[in-house]
């Protein structure tokens, strides 16, 4: 695999911290990793205790994921594979180069403006040249990857309702300027918060595939760890990376395998059954539920190398694919976690 | 020096001092310091010594309350970019302030979405600037002091923010003539970079910040890099023990949450059990088994983790637990309260930013923003307009232009009043609730709040009337209204607080008006026995009271119960006895409780 250059997004500071060097967290980096695996899985929502690695955990995964090829010159990294690309450089059946570019993990800042997530008139073309040029935004560039945004209940109420919108369609419509255009922006969001500063709403949970929910570790051992790995880190950043290439490594080979099984991994009925039983069993509104928890658990199973999926995948996804999904009770939060486990114990007996 | 026999304990003061040479010397690393104090002479002073401590040629930057995203982080510079005919940016204050420090003033109002700003670039020492169509990283290694000016205990630096600061600093019990000056700097300092730490002051310090019950991850990590900056300062290459004790000391002691070897906090006066169900208290309980046990090293020296202990405890000020147990109190109430603060679209109320979208009926046009927004482009406009026509003076102003102006609405009161309608409550009780609800509907008119009604009888409770300010409506549902049967509290209470985080949603504030006598005899699942249904009673106010809702709770009884009484306590609810009320009477006391709230 060759070490993708991270040309995609202006070189940051310094070296994220590795993906496989992050202590426990388990539920957190198994679901980024089923949505590495399967983008279809639909997002993944983080929240919790501060200081648990929230937005540490999803900048590694930039560092992690295996490269993906895309066309030459097109600024949506459209897949030279794919069936049809955007409207400008890559047309249906031309002939194209492609090349091997690393998956773009995107960052959405709070304070960003509109026209930096949607795209708008190149200033500079439109100032120095008098030209129209449409300079796209971070919608384009997370297309086919990742759009992160930390603190994500905090986030403006006109971005949220536009996100909503791309992320349900796939395709982000510009109209201003003059300009009309769309490009394709397929995206897996990821979003993090702490449900203290206020929460997210219910539209945009709903969104998120996956949810999981972080803590703070209370065992010593584990906290020295996390504290000895973190000022490591900070002190010798290089050679920190490289103690743990081997590690990422491993894992991004495990991603790739688990993609190619992906296709070949069936769902049998019972896992159906499954899944729709527990589904019941908790009242969660509509489909999407079961269509996550599946498809979270074929992912799972994949990566586990299995052939099929099994209870054993249904039960380790069912807390993260439906938790947030569960007819709201406000009186716990904590409550929604162990309902699910407790429908599952009841479902495939304790 | 070990453990016990420092000399003399420093004063705050010193210590105070003591924080500003250690901030100064790795500002970035460190994060900053929560200053909390009034403006005055010793703030002053202590950012004096600061300034003192700090390099010279180091900036101390200003950021101001409410300050625009564009002078935050940064944007384009308008007059510039016109005048030069290419996009020019405009630094903001945070990376202009690059290798500095920056004073936050007023920290304890700090908007959520200001604070996250910060955070966010106190994690990642850049600003990701995406705004007005440039985009740009920019270094912005920079150290926070947060003047924090809070007089009352909810008042303070949000924990967001405060988590990534080292330090805090209270300075309001310092008089000014303890405010002398401190100790000047040695010039011995090494770079904090080639400090070495030893692994058992990791270790230490770490075992220090959970038996002190500091759970975040970043206290050990800071308290670390203040050992470090400690050593530093003194010109010693390794991390000694005292290094680590002063560490221990300044960034855990005022994090603390709990005493060492502290059981399961003392029930006395304390609040019950379930405060400890906070966020990050789920395992607080059974924590204090693996902290080091206090006879443990009779026959060695004392080993380092205890010096440092030892040296945070004595730091910790009595008092700080009940504060902090409050504090928690706050949190659960701060979740409903911010939620609150985000109702939809208003069209008046408080200024709070402009932004884009189309001018429908009644948004409110921000001018000045538009033709900032209309002004780069006029250049590819100009031939579009006019071909020729004498419109050159004119600009160009295109519906993508326009900027409403955007406003914080006062969130509105929705009173829900529940209602005990069982046998029990006598009838003409529920006579002078109806009254109330219909006195305060009219009232509701004047003050554009809501009202709701649940009644509980039965087996179950009911909402009769869901959030509304129609009177006519109102007085339909209470028509309806018979009495009647056991007496089901708790299912009264939970639906009362699913109601209330329904409104809290929707950006109102909810307060939740109790009548009843407290003699709870149905239990949730239906079954009567009063007990059973008692214990849920008490559990349901509880829940209702981690959930941050606010209760008024009215003793319908004509004597006054302590069931009632005690139930207020559960619920942290305002008591009321009105043995003798009538509407209007009840409708003032209402009126008096949500005007409380406001204040």
């Amino acid at each position: 695999m060759a070490a993708p250059s991270p040309s995609v997004s202006p070189a940051p500071a310094a070296a994220p911290f590795p993906f496989a060097a992050i202590v426990g967290q388990e539920e957190m980096k198994l679901a980024l990793l089923i949505a590495a695996v399967d983008p279809a899985v639909g997002g993944v929502f983080i929240y919790g205790d501060r200081g648990t690695g929230k937005s540490t955990a999803v900048r590694a995964l930039a560092a992690l994921l295996p490269g993906m090829r895309a066309i030459v010159g097109c600024r949506y990294n459209c897949d030279p594979a794919g069936r049809r690309g955007c409207d400008e450089s890559c047309t249906v059946g031309a002939v194209v180069k492609s090349h091997l570019v690393p998956v773009p993990v995107v960052d959405l800042p709070l304070g960003a403006t509109e026209d930096r997530v949607v795209g708008a008139l190149d200033l500079e073309a439109a100032l120095t040249r008098g030209v129209k040029a449409f300079e796209p935004g971070l919608l384009a560039r997370a297309n086919r990857g990742f759009l992160y945004i930390d603190e994500v209940n905090l986030l403006e109420d006109h971005l949220v309702d536009l996100l909503l919108d791309v992320a349900a369609s796939g395709e982000n419509v510009v109209e201003r300027e003059g300009l009309s255009l769309r490009h394709p922006a397929r995206f897996v969001l990821v979003g993090s918060g702490n449900p203290e500063e206020g929460e997210l709403r219910p539209q945009l949970l709903d969104r998120f595939g996956l949810s999981v929910e972080v803590k703070t570790p209370q065992d010593l051992p584990t906290r020295i760890e996390v504290v000895r790995r973190r000022d490591a880190f900070e002190r010798e950043p290089e050679s920190f990376a490289a103690h743990w290439e081997k590690a990422g490594a491993r894992l991004r080979r495990q991603i790739v395998a688990a993609r190619a099984r992906l296709p070949l991994t069936l769902v049998p009925d019972a896992a159906l059954e499954r899944a729709a039983l527990l589904c019941m069993a908790l009242g969660t509104d509509g489909l999407r539920g079961e269509l996550t928890l599946v498809r979270a658990a074929r992912a799972l199973a994949s990566l586990d190398g299995a052939e099929s999926v099994g209870d054993a995948q249904l039960r380790r996804v069912a807390a993260a694919a439906l938790r947030h999904r569960l007819r709201r009770n406000p009186l716990d939060e904590a409550g929604s976690t162990a309902r699910v486990a407790r429908a599952v114990d009841a479902l495939f007996g304790a | 020096m070990s453990g016990g026999m420092a000399a003399p304990a420093p004063s705050p003061w010193q210590d105070a001092l003591h924080v500003a040479a250690l901030f100064a010397r790795d500002p970035h690393g460190l994060g900053g310091v929560v200053l909390r104090a009034l403006p005055g002479p010793v703030r002053d002073r202590w950012l004096a010594a600061l300034r003192a401590a700090l390099p010279v040629a180091m900036t101390l930057r200003r950021v101001p309350l409410n300050v625009a995203d564009d002078r935050l982080l940064g944007g384009l510079d308008l007059a510039a970019t016109l005048q030069a005919g290419r996009p020019v940016l405009q630094v903001g204050l945070l990376s202009e302030a690059d290798g500095g420090v920056v004073l936050l003033a007023m920290a304890e109002q700090r908007a959520p979405g200001e604070v996250a700003r910060l955070a966010a670039v106190l994690d990642s020492g850049v600003v990701a600037l995406q705004r007005d169509g440039l985009e740009r990283t920019l270094p912005a290694r920079i150290g926070v002091v947060a003047l924090d000016e809070g007089m009352a205990e909810e008042e303070r630096t949000a924990p967001a923010l405060a988590d990534r600061l080292a330090f805090l600093v209270d300075l309001t019990a310092i008089g000014l003539r303890e405010a002398a000056d401190g100790p000047q700097a040695t010039g011995l300092a090494v770079p904090v970079a080639s400090v070495r730490a030893a692994e058992a002051v990791l270790e230490g310090l770490s075992a220090a910040a959970l038996a002190l019950g500091v759970f975040s991850l970043r206290a050990p990590l800071l308290a670390l890099r203040a050992a470090r900056a400690a050593a530093a300062l003194a010109g010693r290459r390794e991390v000694s023990t005292e290094d680590a004790a002063l560490a221990a000391r300044l960034v855990l002691a005022p994090r603390a949450t709990r005493l060492p070897q502290e059981a399961p906090p003392p029930e006395a006066e304390a609040p019950p059990p379930e405060m400890e169900s906070g966020p990050d208290g789920a395992d607080r309980g059974d924590a204090p088994a693996e902290l080091p046990t206090p006879e443990e090293p009779a026959s060695e020296t004392p080993g380092l983790e205890d010096i440092v202990l030892a040296a945070a405890q004595a730091a910790i000020p009595a008092g700080l637990l009940a504060e902090l147990r409050l504090a928690d109190g706050m949190r659960a109430r701060a979740r409903l309260a911010g939620a609150a603060l985000r109702p939809r679209a208003a069209l008046r109320g408080r200024p709070a930013g402009v932004r884009r979208g189309a001018w429908r009926a009644g948004a409110r046009l921000h001018l000045v923003e538009t033709l900032r927004a209309a002004a780069p482009w006029q250049t590819i406009r100009r031939p579009t307009i006019g071909q020729g026509a004498a419109s050159d003076a004119r600009i160009a102003v295109r519906p993508e232009d326009f900027r409403l102006r955007r406003f914080t609405r006062r969130a509105r009161t929705t009173t829900i009043f529940v209602v005990d309608a069982s046998g029990s409550a006598a009838l003409h009780r529920l006579g002078e609730a109806k009254g109330a609800v219909e006195l305060l509907l009219a009232q509701c008119y004047v003050r554009r709040d809501r009202v709701a009604l649940i009644a509980f009888r039965g087996r179950t409770a009911s909402l009769l009337l869901p959030p509304t300010a129609s009177l006519l409506r109102a007085r339909r549902s209470l028509a309806g209204l018979a009495g009647g049967g056991g007496t089901p509290l708790a299912a009264g209470i939970d639906a009362a607080v699913a109601l209330a985080d329904n409104v809290a949603r929707a950006g109102d504030t909810p307060l939740v008006v109790l009548l009843t006598d407290g003699q709870a005899n149905i239990a949730a699942d239906g079954t009567p026995g009063r007990p059973a249904a008692r214990l849920e009673a008490e559990a349901a106010a509880r829940r209702a009271r981690i959930a941050g809702v606010r209760v008024l709770l009215i003793d319908t009884a004509p004597k006054p119960q302590p069931l009632a009484r005690s139930l207020a306590t559960l619920l942290a609810a305002q008591y009321l006895p009105l043995p003798q009320a009538d509407a209007s009477q009840l409708s003032r006391a209402i009126a008096g409780a949500s005007a409380r709230r406001v204040a």
